[in-house]
């Protein structure tokens, strides 16, 4: 393994920068994309409730049809064929059309950020990957909302509770981020 | 044609959106695990370039929308207890996954195994909420909430004027971001 991390990750940089739009341009396109939604669908743009009632067929095996129907959240956000779950699959659709529009596509188990702070195993990058997935969606469903249900859609009608979502999560990021990455060469 | 669209024509409207957001969150570079993680650590601002562009433009927009009688605006209730405490729990989770859920599943498309072990991750938080939900509702959804606010109603800042701030404060954190911190590529990587 080269020591040095820079020489590692050059090639990586280069084909991450391949296809990039200015992100000012990429914002103001998903702010577009909202108008569309809310004039000709009356759906604001969001992805975490889908992804929760999709969850319920993973709940299938433990708990059986009947605990699943009976379940109080699933009653209320049943798995269906709807507006939110259509644009999930399109979400992923449509990455995938640019990646390989761009000739982007590269297997990655263990990011260069990551690698530069933890080192290569692939076992402890999956494991934080995972937990982190559990997390980040217990939160999203305590919250009613992610960064593009709350964060974007929610924060562009003003709503309270999506700026106080959008305010706390970067705060909690940041002091995770601090202590996560933290400078291993300044003392103890 | 009536709108909204309903039936298979939304469905299919939700398809095209859907592969449009998907195509811009690859082309900002937001399906990139480092540049979110790199968000959080202030050496890269592509996240809070596109988040915060795109919550302008979408919001002048759909306030012209909704005043003009096109739109209905859909604010989710403000449940204080759920909301810091789950935006607490996401900012938490974010930065270990290193995606946001919409992120992640665009990432799994660039090929990152990690972000498809976060998205199995994200299924079972998902099953851990709806098994909890019996308890977690009454004991804290319900818990100080305040219902559908928005800040023009709290603070009595008119719709425009909180527009007017929201861009105001942009335009000077993009131009400390432009003139300041060192381009979004080379900053991605140290």
């Amino acid at each position: 393994m080269p020591s040095d991390p820079n020489l590692l990750c050059r090639p990586e940089a280069e084909r991450e920068a391949r296809g990039r739009w200015n992100p000012y341009l990429v914002g103001a396109g998903i702010g577009v994309l909202s108008w569309i939604a809310f004039a000709v669908a009356n759906q604001p743009l969001g992805i975490s409730t889908a992804i929760s009632s999709a969850a319920s067929v993973c709940a299938l095996p433990v708990l059986g049809s009947d605990g699943v129907a009976t379940n109080a959240y699933w009653a209320k956000f049943p798995l269906k064929w709807d507006y939110g779950m259509v644009f999930l699959l399109g979400t992923f659709l449509g990455s995938l059309a640019s990646v390989l529009v761009s000739r982007t596509f590269q297997v990655e188990t263990v990011p260069a950020t990551w690698r530069e702070r933890f080192g290569n195993a692939p076992g402890r990058r999956l494991a934080a990957a995972f937990l982190g997935g559990v997390i980040i969606m217990y939160g999203a469903r305590l919250a009613g909302g992610c960064t593009s249900g709350h964060g974007i859609s929610g924060s562009l009608q003003l709503a309270v509770s999506s700026w106080v979502f959008f305010l706390t999560l970067f705060a909690a990021g940041l002091v995770t981020a601090a202590v996560l990455f933290r400078d291993r060469s300044r003392g103890h | 044609m009536k709108l909204p669209l309903s039936g298979d024509a939304a469905l299919w409207l939700a398809l095209v959106l859907g592969a449009a957001f998907g195509w811009l969150l690859h082309r900002g570079g937001v399906t990139n695990y480092n540049v979110i993680v790199n968000q959080f650590r202030f050496r890269d601002f592509t996240v809070l370039k596109v988040m915060f562009t795109a919550i302008i433009v979408g919001g002048v927009g759909v306030l012209a929308l909704t005043q003009t009688g096109h739109a209905q605006f859909h604010i989710k209730p403000a449940n204080m207890l759920g909301v810091t405490f789950g935006a607490a729990l996401f900012g938490v989770g974010m930065v270990l996954y290193g995606y946001c859920p919409g992120t992640g599943v665009a990432a799994i498309a660039t090929g990152s195994l990690h972000a498809l072990v976060g998205v199995i991750g994200m299924l079972a938080g998902a099953v851990l909420y709806a098994l909890s939900f019996a308890w977690v509702e009454p004991h804290i959804q319900k818990m100080a909430a305040l219902g559908k606010l928005r800040l023009p109603e709290v603070t009595g800042i008119p719709d425009w004027g909180w527009f007017a701030i929201l861009a105001a404060i942009a335009g000077v954190v993009f131009w400390l971001i432009e003139t300041k911190t060192r381009p979004t590529g080379a900053a991605s990587r140290q």
